[in-house]
């Protein structure tokens, strides 16, 4: 029981960073990345590849420790987003959505097709898990310390982030992106920068999931697992809030794992539509959320201005202090 | 020579596929405002649906009216259920939503058909020598079928009260709301024609190759690419886009590996997308 409670959260906390990611690209400035699965795939990979002992399968094993590992995933990751972005960021919201399917298509062909780089769809195994045998038995435990410790650091990141200027930049852009224009931001600049930043959490993410399961391959990243369920935490959180990116990926996560249970009871001809059956019913969810409350569990609240500027906009909504004075 | 003439054919067969699928595309584009990511899997239902009929017994060149009956139904109930309640907010909702539909559908096709590949008839075909040509008489099928569609969508575009308030609502909405056009019911039939032609998109495909839970999702991006091409809201353009998508995909072939055609249609695309936002016979951006 313990042990699956770990597992469990270890996995939360993995899609935490990702949804966190998300955020910042679609909470944060309005832009809609539906290639979540491959900038996570990037980041696992590369990660793999790095920390690896030596193998003749695919490119690499260099050995190295896994922290370099997470670095470089992160550094893959960014600097691909920072190529497809430069190409596609001036685009409306929809064909951004459009071109990412295409990048992400592209990227899991790649996986697939190029057996020196990846080992193709037999995958990459004998991933090291960090700390293993330095407490002997506990090593998810420690893992799991690992994890919440990356995600508590992504968490201040991107809160710290939402709460700058910066972040209202963002914000100004994804609501008015001619009165950002007006005001002399430099758009494109904005959002590459929140593309990136978004991109590099999700490698991130990446590097966490392969060193924890050990093993990955191309199946582990399509669209359903890496993309979709990222998306309804997002959504059901509360888009553009960071607590509720952690809240939706622990409920979301919570409800995919109960289905399980679930379809564990079902007769064993039905063993093969179990997968299907939870994606149905995490999809159905999706379309209750948008219907019901669109803005999540926790609705987004930016920062109220502070001082001078918080009295003068109170006194002129309020036409009882008019009057008054 | 020979083998150009034969990549051309390909080329067809699979930019008629395409075609089909972003005439549905661009319609709802054009007068719903938002990118319809289930329209992939519903060529896949279609195919489904008309592999029903086929086990049934009834031949496939009777089988495609039903199934495409059905798929209509379908299109229309998951507008009547979801999108109807969504069309007042912003675009993008409406597309989270699609993505959403586009999960249940494939899901949903994987738990009714199973998730293996399956073939509308048993064994393979001989195809004919045609002046050193292969050419399977499957896509003579494909080709005259999706010319006939062609057709029969020119006339209802251009005769028929409906067809008219279409290509008047995909021009200016607002302009068609305020001449009395009822845009509910005109959204309605947008959704049957788009879902029938969807429908037969999927059975082409699976005709060509083979039917799988993912058929349509793949197609998504070539067909999008397609619509872009063609102008948003513009069948006939869509129309020459699919064949030009098509084309171009099998030509890529001469220089690099076929796993990767997905790329020609993301960088046409994304060229496109850059260069001539709005199409290249024009459209609305």
């Amino acid at each position: 029981m313990l042990s699956y409670a770990i597992f469990f959260l270890i996995l939360v906390g993995i899609y935490s960073v990702l949804a966190l990611g998300l955020n910042i690209q679609w909470g944060y400035a309005g832009m809609f990345n539906i290639g979540v699965g491959a900038f996570f795939a990037l980041g696992a990979y590369a990660s793999a590849i790095v920390t690896t002992p030596p193998s003749p399968e695919h490119l690499g094993g260099f050995a190295l420790p896994f922290w370099v590992g997470f670095a470089v995933a992160a550094v893959v990751a960014g600097a691909m987003a920072f190529l497809i972005g430069l190409i596609t960021l001036n685009l409306r919201s929809d064909y951004l959505a459009i071109a990412t399917i295409g990048i992400a298509e592209i990227i899991s062909q790649i996986l697939k097709n190029e057996g020196w780089l990846t080992n193709g769809v037999r995958g990459i195994t004998r991933i090291p898990r960090p700390f293993r045998g330095w407490i002997p038995g506990q090593d998810t435990l420690l893992y799991l310390g690992l994890v919440l410790l990356v995600l508590a650091g992504v968490y201040w990141l991107s809160e710290r982030a939402y709460r700058s200027p910066w972040g209202r930049v963002l914000r100004a852009i994804r609501e008015d992106e001619p009165a950002a224009l007006a005001a002399g931001k430099d758009v494109l600049q904005f959002r590459l920068q929140a593309f990136v930043l978004g991109s590099t959490l999700m490698g991130l993410a990446g590097a966490l999931y392969a060193h924890f399961v050990n093993f990955i391959s191309p199946e582990a990243f399509q669209p359903e697992f890496a993309t979709f369920i990222v998306w309804v935490m997002l959504i059901a959180g509360g888009s553009g809030n960071n607590r509720g990116a952690l809240l939706g990926a622990l409920a979301i996560w919570g409800v995919w794992s109960a289905s399980e249970l679930f379809t564990n009871r079902l007769p064993p001809q039905w063993a093969t539509r179990a997968g299907p059956l939870r994606i149905l019913l995490i999809g159905l969810l999706l379309q209750v959320i948008l219907l019901t409350r669109p803005q999540g569990l926790l609705p987004e609240r930016p920062p109220q201005p502070v001082g001078d500027a918080s009295s003068l906009s109170r006194a002129s909504r309020t036409p009882e202090g008019e009057s008054a004075g | 020579m020979e083998q150009l003439l034969q990549l051309f054919i390909y080329g067809l067969v699979l930019g008629s596929i395409y075609a089909l699928g972003a005439i549905g595309v661009s319609l709802t584009f054009g007068i719903l405002r938002f990118a319809n990511f289930a329209h992939g899997d519903l060529m896949t239902l279609g195919a489904y649906f008309a592999l029903t009929f086929v086990g049934w017994g009834w031949p496939l060149g009777v089988s495609w009216i039903p199934a495409a009956l059905a798929t209509a139904v379908c299109a229309v109930g998951i507008d009547q259920w979801v999108y109807r309640r969504l069309r007042r907010e912003a675009p993008v909702i409406l597309l989270i939503s699609s993505f959403g539909t586009a999960l249940i559908l494939r899901s949903l096709v994987q738990i009714l058909w199973g998730p293996d590949n399956q073939v509308y008839r048993q064994g393979i075909q001989i195809p004919w020598e045609v002046g050193g040509l292969r050419i399977k008489p499957d896509w003579v099928v494909i080709l005259a079928g999706t010319a006939l569609l062609v057709v029969a969508l020119h006339l209802f575009l251009q005769h028929t009260q409906v067809g008219k308030a279409m290509r008047a609502m995909a021009d200016n909405f607002d302009l068609a709301k305020v001449t009395g056009i009822d845009t509910e019911q005109i959204i309605l039939w947008t959704w049957t024609l788009g879902a029938a032609l969807a429908c037969l998109a999927g059975i082409f495909l699976g005709l060509d190759t083979r039917l799988h839970p993912t058929m349509g999702w793949r197609l998504l991006l070539p067909v999008f690419a397609a619509a872009i091409l063609g102008g948003i809201g513009r069948p006939y353009g869509a129309i020459a886009g699919g064949l030009v998508i098509g084309l171009a995909e099998e030509f890529s072939t001469l220089v690099i590996s076929p796993a990767y055609k997905t790329g020609v249609a993301f960088a046409i695309l994304v060229l496109l997308l850059i260069f001539r936002p709005t199409g290249l016979v024009g459209g609305r951006a």
